[in-house]
């Protein structure tokens, strides 16, 4: 199994690691609720160096990427970043990702693909796969490290360990600074909690002087290390998707509720002419958010039914929400139970639970 | 490091099973079943317990209820033949309501289900502290 170059960090402060997509990673430190919510009221560090991250350089490299990644490339300023994923050619999804378009180096285009952990190999021969103008690719997932810094206390904390002013990095933009004593790292203003903050990627050498300065700057603002379980907790009360769960190769983005970064319009895009029919003619099946009224937590796998008890639908993801303190779920349903408020039946395969279709995000800031 | 006392009986769904010196009025020997330190810290925290199955008489490796923690859901195995006699009040969700005891004190206030055993040979399959301690390890 691999591990973080922040381990020995982790299990110091008593983490309960797990194997997550062949990484042995921190899943919670204390309590998954009690770190969820320091990053909803106050901050949160999580090692998300897994991740994987892949580098493009070469005259083609958007237009390699404008074939493969469903967003529009070509609308991103040098510095900013944007959601997107690889539609797989039979309409599903080879994985989602954020691609960053970088500084130019020798006059030449370079954009860093930052993809989940467990697709790193698939997606590096899906790339590679299609590169027909000789972009260098270079996989750095094992050099760099990740950090996310999020809640509404983040950019503070941050602030006091950089020179550059996080004000002037907007929403989804970047910028290489020093932050501490790391000199040249990238500064993002992205996230996967909805509470806000910073991801900062620097390299393995790095990060654990950098961790520890960010632990050190933020504990008077209530900021404490944060696991995987807070993070998924936190994406789910956002109904974002998770790939592997809400999305995968046998979704299509527009039913996964994902057509605003998939762009029919670019002529040489992935799987464009299946997307344009399910935009203009509609999908049978989408992914929807519920509530589920019960103390029973629906899970992925489970069968949604309607009030007659037919099947119209499957749990994709499913948790107890530790803002909102009640079951939520999000599952891909009939389209003709979309409607907010609808009732509907989970079944768990012992008991049947009663739910409701709701509006995502399940919280609001 | 988790927690594994002396004197108890372990299961290999990890379970816990200790022996009162209670019996019932047909002379049954009562039992306490919980769910090890181990296998608490597994689950992460507890969310909600449910049992159903009080007055029921329950086979060896048969489900008798169910935890569910924030990331995942987990029946709850018998370690042994026996009637449930009560579900824990503390955790119940009309008493106590506080399934988090189990993640606490497991092997204390956050025990499950007090059972009246119906096959005492059964007890010679299940580990000592030692032995289960060997299982995790």
């Amino acid at each position: 199994m691999k591990e973080t170059f922040l381990k020995s960090r982790h299990e110091a402060l008593g983490a309960k690691m797990v194997d997550f997509a062949g990484f042995n990673m921190p899943v919670y430190y204390s309590s998954i609720k009690e770190e969820h919510l320091a990053v909803r009221n106050h901050a949160g560090i999580f090692d998300v160096s897994h991740m994987g991250e892949f580098h493009l350089k070469g005259i083609g490299a958007l237009d390699l990427i404008q074939k493969i990644c469903s967003n529009d490339a070509s609308k991103l300023a040098i510095g900013q970043a944007q959601y997107s994923c690889f539609p797989n050619g039979e309409g599903g999804i080879v994985d989602d990702l954020l691609v960053y378009r970088m500084p130019e180096e020798d006059g030449v285009p370079v954009y860093m693909l930052v993809v989940n952990a467990g697709n790193i190999e698939k997606d590096w021969n899906w790339v590679n796969q299609h590169n027909k103008r000789a972009v260098t690719i270079v996989d750095l997932s094992d050099n760099m490290s990740l950090l996310a810094i999020q809640g509404p206390k983040a950019k503070g904390i941050l602030q006091r360990l950089t020179k550059t002013d996080l004000n002037d990095i907007p929403f989804y933009h970047f910028t290489k600074g020093d932050v501490g004593k790391s000199e040249n790292v990238i500064i993002s203003n992205t996230g996967y909690t909805g509470s806000g903050g910073f991801e900062i990627y620097c390299s393995n050498s790095q990060v654990d002087e950098l961790w520890d300065e960010i632990l050190e700057a933020g504990a008077s603002d209530g900021l404490i290390p944060t696991g995987l379980g807070a993070r998924d907790t936190l994406r789910l009360e956002m109904g974002y998707c998770l790939y592997g769960n809400d999305i995968t190769d046998k979704t299509s983005p527009i039913e996964a509720g994902l057509s605003w970064i998939t762009k029919t319009y670019k002529k040489t895009l992935i799987d464009r002419a299946l997307y344009k029919v399910q935009k203009n003619k509609g999908v049978d099946r989408k992914l929807a958010g519920f509530k589920v009224h019960d103390r029973r937590v629906p899970r992925q796998g489970y069968e949604i039914k309607n009030i007659e008890g037919e099947n119209i639908g499957v749990v994709t993801s499913g948790t107890l929400s530790p803002s909102l303190e009640i079951p939520i779920g999000m599952a891909y349903i009939d389209v003709a139970y979309l409607d907010e408020g609808t009732k509907i039946l989970v079944d768990t395969g012992r008991k049947t639970l009663e739910a409701e279709v709701c509006k995502m995000p399940f919280y609001k800031n | 490091m988790s927690t594994i006392p002396e004197g108890l009986k372990y299961s290999k769904e990890h379970e816990w099973l200790k022996i009162t010196e209670e019996k019932t009025e047909d002379g049954l020997s009562i039992a306490l079943v919980g769910i090890t330190d181990f296998a608490q810290g597994e689950l992460g925290e507890l969310v909600y317990v449910e049992v159903d199955t009080v007055g029921e008489e329950i086979a060896i490796d048969e489900v008798f209820g169910t935890v569910e923690a924030v990331k995942t859901t987990s029946d709850l195995f018998m370690p042994v033949s026996a009637k449930i006699l009560e579900f824990n009040p503390l955790l119940n969700e009309d008493d106590g309501d506080q399934p988090e005891l189990i993640n606490s004190d497991p092997f204390g206030d956050g025990w499950v289900v007090k059972i009246a055993l119906t096959n005492m040979d059964e007890l010679e399959g299940l580990m000592s502290a030692e032995g289960y301690a060997d299982m995790i390890s």
